[in-house]
């Protein structure tokens, strides 16, 4: 049997100190120094966000003056997007789990993993000290010329501070690329690979090329801000609409970025917890990249109302359909992996399930902004809101959570009470979807977004949406105090807690500095339960 | 099977798992041991320095289809402005450059082949090359300067460069020209640091027919900024219209 | 619940939400092309809720009929299956062909105003905008408009990116500084609607809001004729074009150095560099505020820019006054 867990040295225990932590270079307290960080980021941003929809149970605002909700509003896009979303699953999951899931030892570059979790807590600083110093109230989109030469606020600061943090991205995604490509164990060919790595492949494509434009964008834009040279200024001849088309092409594959991990978690969760090989494991691992490559042909749909030619927009519209398929193709494919399945309810599952419903529900409303017709009229509206937030919370979020909660025992060694977890993942489920659906119909009604004021007629559902984002808001606290408190009290956890196939599972938890005493050699396919009894250890 | 699943008759031929097998074989101090084998960290290294270099191209890809955009806008004021290049200086700077990527391989081949003089002499030669090419720029960037053809900084907005080309057109080429000649050169001075690195390596013998890896990584990094510059040449400076 | 079942169902319930006066689900349907926008919705809506509570409720069912009942149970592998692989890529392939092209073809057609459009200048700024009529009123934050008649709206900005809503004919456009952005519409239903700014604009974007009245002609016709100002837009810009000195070179009494402006507009021009562009109100506001850009063959190019002399507004009156002596728009607009 398995020496008690507290007697074996593990990646926690190897060494101690405060210097041992930030000079690490093991991959797996990389990854516990970017939870901890994009933690507190998630706070920030939700505290803006909790502000923001108290403010609005008024017509004429509770809160706050105008300038303040806009800087509100500000703040939590750019933190959530840029300080949570985008480096969520793949800064924690990711540099946790690929080395482990492809039987490496560590990621192919360990100081420069190190370097991409400083150059995130620099451009998180900037962005703080933006915030602290007077705010920013572009919007997180930036656009010019109101962000270039009307706003008096901390532009450069924050851009600085999203720029420097962009290079932290790229450097994660140039790490697993490398990894995946060249440190598989052996026998672990591409299609025997976890699709959870197949997802962290495409994202780091699209972090490999999307990141540096949007780079490059907020560069120009600092310069021109300072220097007033005037690139986005109408005046001297520059064009608004270049930025918005710069802004777009890296904003647009983002909002893969944050999704596409997302998608690779539920993969693991759906098969561990009905303990069957995903139905469809070709088509789900080329989805990914499928959407990964046309992620970068459909920015032009943020864009319909501006003006640009039909034709664009004709375009535009066509690719944004193709890249529904793809997700569609997944979702089929995931309920199609319950079919006879063995499946069990705790935490991670249900936030699986709750993702595959949200999501598909924000992408299909996706389809009404790809359909030119409607996005005249929805584009600019609380339909926008609410589409993206079914996505990225309903959906990111949640994958986010349930892969916390299913791999927490392996980070941790600890087990955290499922019932409180199931718990809060029923609360979220409830809030989030209070606060969000009632935004569709506010938009479609026509209440435009970023608003701080609105006329009354629109009360009653600005209510709703802030009365669900109270029990959100609730929902979220409650994971943060029983997986804290799980570090310390929470019962030892086995090797494989859940009896799930994967490499991860096949060393103690938690894991050892080196992953595995000795490489595994891998000589089946991924998620085979049924090839023979699962090691519940 | 691709190399990044290893062969695996390579690794139970012994009857020993590969990490075991390998793990005592002996080795320099330059394998670091998240990895199985010399071979695969140098492929390692090399890949990743080829996925940097994308986004690099993707980085200055943004400005580059900037200006082919407003370019598009204002032939006039953009052909202008280039007119007002120094061709002289930026041929010269060519020049330069491609002498300097020269030496820069002939630095790897020694590196390939164990030769430490003149592995140290030709990475001297890059950097001293690497060094003219920012003298040069840095004499049209003050020629400029005194012209007052720096936008927003030092810029005479009365200038009529051209009759066709209403003044801030041309403002917008000087835009795009300093933006990307001055990213290009700020690639040339981590370049430079870069050089320095491995210059104090080579003399320090680190370097040998087993491990030469990092010289040849930096290769692909100088070459890259080599090759931007190629482009940025034409682009800034040839195609004005001045040799209609 | 099939897609068609689906589609009545919401159409039902929309329509029954929107009897139901503290609750509507849509705005009301005030303009001609309002009511095909709905119908897109409806479709999309339907489409929506047919796959997602499809989704949850196979999801339900098989959590509910394949839950874990030991520990040690393992389920049999179920095969892929290329045929519902193809089934469920290319079903939703077609529906999202569908949606486009129904889309887009509403779109197209929505997109070009009628010829015979009355035409209203809205110009935005922050954080209020200025509309007027060519008769000459000028009003801020409110939009009369006549019912029944095709309404096209030329707009620009002074200063930010905005954009003009109006949800009860589900039309919007951003409206940008330094060009003109077109829509249009026609009212069907006499009212009181909102207008907003849709695009974020600074510290009183939410405040950029406004009023659409669209009454009888009637009552149009009155409130014209009652609006003190009795300066149409191509007076007064007959009156800026004395003011700013263009009739010196460019009037019928001038001295020739710029190109007379009778029957200019809509009309093509050739420039120096040997480019054909038309005369239209971009053109004629490019002329005045950047001349350099548009040298014309056969003209000397010293006219100055009257960039920050003539604010926005003007410009709109002086092209007013150019189209005023001229033939009709060019189709090419």
């Amino acid at each position: 049997m398995e020496a008690p867990p507290t007697s074996r040295v593990n990646y926690l225990n190897a060494s101690y100190g405060v210097k041992s932590w930030l000079f690490t270079t093991d991959h797996k307290r990389i990854a516990l120094l970017y939870l901890a960080s994009i933690t507190v980021m998630f706070f920030v941003g939700g505290i803006a966000a909790t502000l923001m929809r108290f403010h609005l149970v008024q017509p004429e605002g509770a809160l706050v003056q105008p300038d303040t909700y806009n800087k509100l509003f500000t703040i939590h896009g750019v933190v959530m997007v840029f300080f949570f979303l985008v480096p969520s699953i793949p800064a924690t999951l990711g540099n946790f789990l690929v080395p482990m899931m492809i039987g490496a030892r560590d990621l192919a570059f360990p100081r420069i993993n190190l370097l991409s979790w400083y150059i995130y807590i620099v451009g998180a600083g900037f962005t703080l000290y933006a915030i602290m110093t007077g705010g920013v109230d572009t919007g997180w989109t930036f656009y010019t010329p109101f962000s270039s030469n009307y706003a008096h606020t901390q532009v450069i600061a924050t851009a600085l501070g999203v720029f420097i943090t962009g290079f932290s991205s790229i450097l994660t995604g140039l790490n697993f690329i490398v990894t995946i490509h060249k440190m598989r164990a052996p026998g672990l060919t591409w299609f025997r690979l976890p699709l959870f790595i197949w997802s962290m492949y495409a994202t780091s494509v699209i972090f490999i090329l999307g990141t540096p434009v949007i780079a490059i964008t907020l560069f120009l834009l600092g310069l021109e801000r300072l220097l007033h040279v005037g690139i986005f200024d109408p005046a001297i001849g520059g064009d608004p609409l270049l930025f918005q088309h710069l802004f777009w092409f890296y904003s647009h594959p983002a909002v893969y970025i944050m999704i596409l991990p997302g998608m690779g978690v539920i993969s693991e969760l759906i098969t561990a917890f009905s303990k069957k090989k995903i139905f469809g494991y070709t088509f789900v691992a080329f989805s990914s990249m499928a959407i990964a490559v046309l992620s970068f042909l459909v920015w032009g749909h943020h864009m319909f109302v501006t003006g640009q030619s039909v034709y664009a927009g004709l375009i535009f519209s066509v690719l944004s359909f193709m890249v529904a398929i793809p997700s569609a193709i997944k979702v089929f494919n995931w309920t199609a992996t319950l079919y006879k399945g063995s499946i069990s309810y705790q935490a991670p599952m249900l936030y699986a399930l709750g993702f595959i419903g949200l999501f598909t529900m924000g992408g299909l409303t996706g389809l009404f902004l790809a359909s030119l017709a409607t996005d005249v009229h929805l584009n600019g509206t609380y339909f926008i809101v609410a589409h993206f937030h079914y996505i990225m919370v309903g959906g990111a979020v949640m994958a986010y959570l349930g892969g916390i909660h299913f791999w927490w025992p392996k980070i941790t060694g600890k087990l955290y009470p499922d019932g409180w977890a199931r718990l809060a993942a029923a609360i979220i489920f409830v809030g989030f979807n209070l606060t969000f659906f009632p935004q569709f119909v506010l938009g479609y009604l026509g209440m435009p977004r970023r608003y701080a004021v609105y006329p009354p007629e629109f009360q009653v559902l600005n209510v709703m949406s802030s009365a669900g984002a109270s029990i959100l808001a609730v929902g979220y606290l409650i994971p943060l105090i029983y997986l804290t408190w799980s570090i310390r009290y929470g019962p030892a956890a086995s090797a494989n807690p859940w009896g799930a196939k994967g490499l991860e599972w096949e060393t103690p938890s938690p894991p050892p500095t080196e992953n595995f005493e000795e490489i595994p050699i891998v000589t089946e396919e991924a998620y085979a339960y049924a090839e023979g009894r699962t090691a519940h250890v | 099977m691709r190399k990044g699943a290893r062969r695996m008759s390579e690794t139970v031929s012994s009857g020993l798992p590969a990490h075991a097998e390998r793990h005592h074989v002996g080795h320099g101090p330059e394998l670091r041991h998240h990895f199985e084998e010399a071979e695969q960290q140098h492929e390692a290294s090399t890949l990743g320095m080829w996925v940097f270099l994308a986004t690099e191209i993707l980085f200055f890809g943004g400005l580059f289809t900037a200006y082919t955009i407003y370019r598009s806008f204002y032939l006039p004021g953009f052909e202008a402005g280039s007119r007002l290049l120094d061709v002289k200086a930026g041929a010269a700077n060519t020049a330069v450059l491609i002498g300097s990527s020269f030496t820069m391989a002939s630095a790897v081949h020694a590196a390939q082949t164990g030769k430490r003089k003149l592995l140290v002499t030709c990475l001297i030669l890059t950097m001293i090359l690497g060094c003219v090419f920012l003298g040069i720029k840095y004499t049209e960037y003050a020629e400029h300067w005194h012209e007052f053809q720096v936008p927003g900084l030092h810029w005479d907005s009365a200038a009529t460069f051209f009759k066709n080309a209403p003044n801030g057109s041309v403002e917008l080429f000087f835009c795009f020209y300093f933006f990307m000649t001055g990213l290009h050169a700020v690639h040339m001075i981590i370049g430079l640091g870069i050089m320095t690195v491995m210059l104090i390596l080579s003399w320090r013998g680190r370097f040998a027919e087993k491990y030469f890896s990092p010289i040849e990584i930096s290769g692909l990094y100088w070459h890259f900024v080599d090759i931007i510059w190629i482009f940025l040449f034409p682009l800034l400076y040839l195609i004005g219209g001045r040799y209609q | 619940m099939n897609v068609t079942s689906s589609y009545q169902l919401c159409a039902a319930v929309y329509a029954f939400a929107g009897k139901w006066p503290n609750f509507p689900l849509k705005p009301p349907t005030a303009s001609t092309t309002a009511a095909s926008v709905d119908h897109l919705q409806f479709a999309l809506t339907a489409i929506t809720l047919f796959f997602t509570i499809g989704i949850f409720s196979t999801i339900f069912y098989f959590m509910v009929r394949y839950r874990r009942r030991s520990e040690d149970e393992i389920p049999a592998e179920t095969q892929t299956s290329l045929p519902l692989e193809l089934t469920w890529t290319i079903i939703p392939t077609l529906i999202c062909a569908g949606l486009f092209v129904w889309a887009s073809s509403l779109y197209f057609e929505n997109s070009r105003p009628p010829n015979a459009a009355m035409e209203i200048f809205v110009i935005g700024k922050q954080w209020m905008w200025h509309l007027q009529h060519t008769e000459g009123p000028r009003e801020i934050d409110e939009l009369h408009v006549p019912v029944g008649v095709p309404v096209k709206l030329t707009m620009t900005s002074e200063d930010v990116i905005h954009d003009f809503f109006i949800p009860v004919f589900r039309i919007k456009k951003d409206v940008l500084p330094g060009r003109y952005s077109t829509i249009w519409f026609q009212a069907t239903k006499i009212g009181t609607y909102h207008f907003f700014c849709a695009q974020y604009c600074g510290t009183d974007h939410s405040g950029m809001i406004g009023w659409v009245y669209v009454m009888s002609p009637s009552d149009y016709a009155r409130w014209l004729n009652s609006n003190v100002n009795k300066e149409t837009m191509a007076g007064g810009g007959q009156r800026l074009f004395t003011q700013f000195g263009c009739v010196t070179c460019h009037g019928p009494g001038g001295n020739g150095t710029g190109p007379s402006l009778q029957g200019i507009y809509g009309t093509q021009v050739t420039l120096r560099t040997g480019q054909n562009r038309t005369v239209d109100d971009a053109f004629i506001r490019q002329a005045i505020v950047n001349p350099n850009a548009l040298p014309l063959a056969n003209f000397a190019p010293i006219m100055p820019s009257f960039q920050g002399q003539v604010d926005e507004e003007q410009i709109l009156q002086l092209i007013a006054y150019v189209k005023s002596l001229g033939p009709e728009e060019s189709e090419m607009k």
